[in-house]
């Protein structure tokens, strides 16, 4: 027994410095851009790089329209499928696993094609553009937004629930906003700061549909010419994903598991 | 009306239905949306990519675009890519195995657990640019780790011929969302060993190890086959960490087609739209054997 728990902490242990080393180099890294003394000097210039700030807003605004959309998007379709379609399902799951198979840049060379060029014209315009990012953003998020609002629906009985509101004259909004969204809050926010955990950083897509708008290529202009700071930008955006981590453990009650998987990016 | 329920009533001896039936192709009316969305946002850029795959400059029909996929450097790429993604995957796989092991059958605190598992969600989203920042922190040529092995070991990685911005350099960068992938994947099938099997084992005098070579390895066999190949097409479609490590000096499959993009070096693009329909036909390939694998390990975890 003992030798076997000894073994268990061996593998941990490899894990944990796996994990906790680039971040420590990193964050020593980013201390150093005073000579001989450490500062915080880096991070100062990134906070007051207009940029920074004009960059995360774009991201954030995105993935604020990247969540809504998706939500607007599968919880009814889900919900819909499960009460009146259930021949459905497995079609829709299919549907929403293709991000696996079609990685981020093949996503991003299929949409310019498509949407650059006659009837749609969508990267003529800055609008056009934005748009088309939420939606290439919304397919990024599809596999998780899905299992989490599938796993949220097949929890509670949608059907019963549906006939007992109806009888008591309930309209399809009514349903929609006053009984399946706060049974799948769980879902839904849980798969919102996933989203938010990843579109924020994005760069695959970012960095070919709106370039140095967003916050992703940011960084990566960033990496270019300043290396003090491009560090701290790496710790910055790590504790960003640790904090919408954070949370989603915070509201699934630590249930972390593979419902967070999306495809390569 | 009336003499409609009747002749229903008396004539056939069925009682009326409550409510009409409401037309079935109103209940389609409801998942339009989502089909819609589907359609035009991964459909059809799928579709023109494929079309675009048979046809040359001038719109005729051709399979020349997937002769070009065998063009030395193109080949080369596939080459690095299929090692880069078998390397992590395997490496990744292993690692992330032992450590979902001693989490669950190793019977370490249920804290450690917790833990392993919060970060192994934040560290498998945790790619792309500030990925590549923090190792060209730890093992660039001015790294930590870099400076640390050569003052007090005086070991110079960079003549051993290690460098960050190549084969080994991005396979270990990639690891670093590999593994904890690999524990999000392989946990639950650990934790669906059920005691009775072990203890059935040991009840007919088998020593652990024989347990493990006959009973928890085969059932887990799918799962961890599975898991690996999901790791496999996670780094083979990886484009952002490699590409910001390197700058785009390295010979993956993902950086040609991202030259292809915009356009650069020895712009083509029909070898684009091949290249791309490639990579739909490998991960389609992956995802398919994922699947299958997935429902045989599921038989055993059934509850």
């Amino acid at each position: 027994m003992r030798r076997k728990s000894f073994w268990s902490w061996v593998w941990i242990a490899l894990g944990a410095i796996y994990f906790i080393l680039p971040l420590y180099a990193t964050f020593d890294f980013s201390l150093r851009a005073k000579k001989g003394v450490l500062s915080f000097l880096s991070y100062q210039n990134i906070f007051n790089d207009p940029n920074f700030w004009k960059t995360i807003e774009f991201s954030l605004v995105i993935a604020v329209f990247t969540i809504i959309a998706s939500i607007i998007l599968v919880v009814p379709t889900a919900y819909w499928i499960r009460l009146k379609l259930p021949q459905l399902r497995g079609m829709l799951e299919f549907i929403s696993m293709l991000p696996f198979v079609v990685p981020a840049i093949v996503l991003v060379f299929g949409l310019i094609r498509v949407f650059s060029g006659a009837p749609f014209f969508l990267t003529n315009t800055f609008f056009g553009t934005d748009i088309l990012l939420v939606a290439a953003y919304v397919v990024l998020a599809l596999p998780y937004v899905f299992r989490s609002v599938d796993t949220g629906l097949a929890s509670i009985d949608v059907v019963s629930l549906t006939e007992a509101a109806q009888s008591l004259g309930a309209s399809w909004s009514t349903i929609m906003f006053k009984i399946i969204f706060p049974n799948l809050k769980v879902a839904i926010l849980s798969s919102a700061f996933l989203t938010l955990a990843t579109v924020i950083g994005e760069y695959t897509i970012a960095s070919f549909m709106v370039g140095i708008k967003a916050f992703g290529p940011y960084m990566s202009l960033i990496g270019q010419n300043r290396t003090y700071e491009s560090s701290s930008l790496a710790i910055i955006s790590f504790m960003v994903t640790w904090g919408f981590m954070g949370l989603i453990q915070l509201f699934s009650r630590g249930k972390a598991d593979s419902s967070s998987l999306s495809g390569a990016r | 009306m009336l003499s409609k329920q009747d002749s229903l009533l008396n004539g056939k001896r069925d009682a009326p239905k409550a409510r009409p039936a409401p037309l079935p192709w109103r209940n389609w009316l409801g998942v339009v949306p989502f089909f819609l969305f589907a359609f035009f946002f991964i459909a059809l850029p799928s579709l023109t990519l494929l079309v675009g795959a048979f046809r040359d400059n001038a719109g005729k029909l051709t399979l020349q675009n997937f002769v070009g996929l065998f063009d030395p450097s193109i080949l080369n790429a596939y080459w690095v890519t299929i090692k880069i993604s078998l390397a992590t995957a395997i490496g990744g796989g292993l690692l992330g195995f032992l450590m979902a092991y001693a989490v669950t059958v190793g019977k370490l605190p249920n804290s450690v657990r917790t833990s392993l598992m919060t970060f192994s969600g934040v560290a498998s989203n945790f790619a792309g640019v500030p990925l590549a920042f923090a190792f060209i922190a730890t093992l660039g040529r001015t790294g930590l780790v870099t400076l640390l092995l050569k003052n007090l070991l005086g070991i110079n990685l960079y003549d051993q011929g290690f460098s960050l911005y190549s084969f080994w350099g991005l396979s270990l960068t990639y690891m670093f969302f590999q593994f904890p992938l690999m524990v999000l994947v392989i946990t639950p099938a650990l934790d669906g060993l059920k005691k009775d099997w072990s203890e059935a084992a040991a009840n007919l005098g088998a020593s652990q190890s024989l347990y493990w070579r006959k009973v928890a390895l085969p059932i887990l066999t799918p799962s961890i086959l599975g898991a690996i190949i999901l790791l496999f097409g996670n780094s083979f479609g990886a484009y952002a960490t490699a590409y910001s490590l390197t700058g785009g000096f390295i010979n993956l499959i993902t950086i040609v087609i991202g030259s292809q993009i915009k356009g650069d070096i020895y712009y083509n693009p029909g070898l684009g739209y091949a290249l791309a329909v490639g990579m739909i036909v490998v991960m389609s390939v992956m995802m398919a054997i994922y699947y299958m694998l997935r429902r045989r390990s599921e038989r055993w975890l059934r509850k």
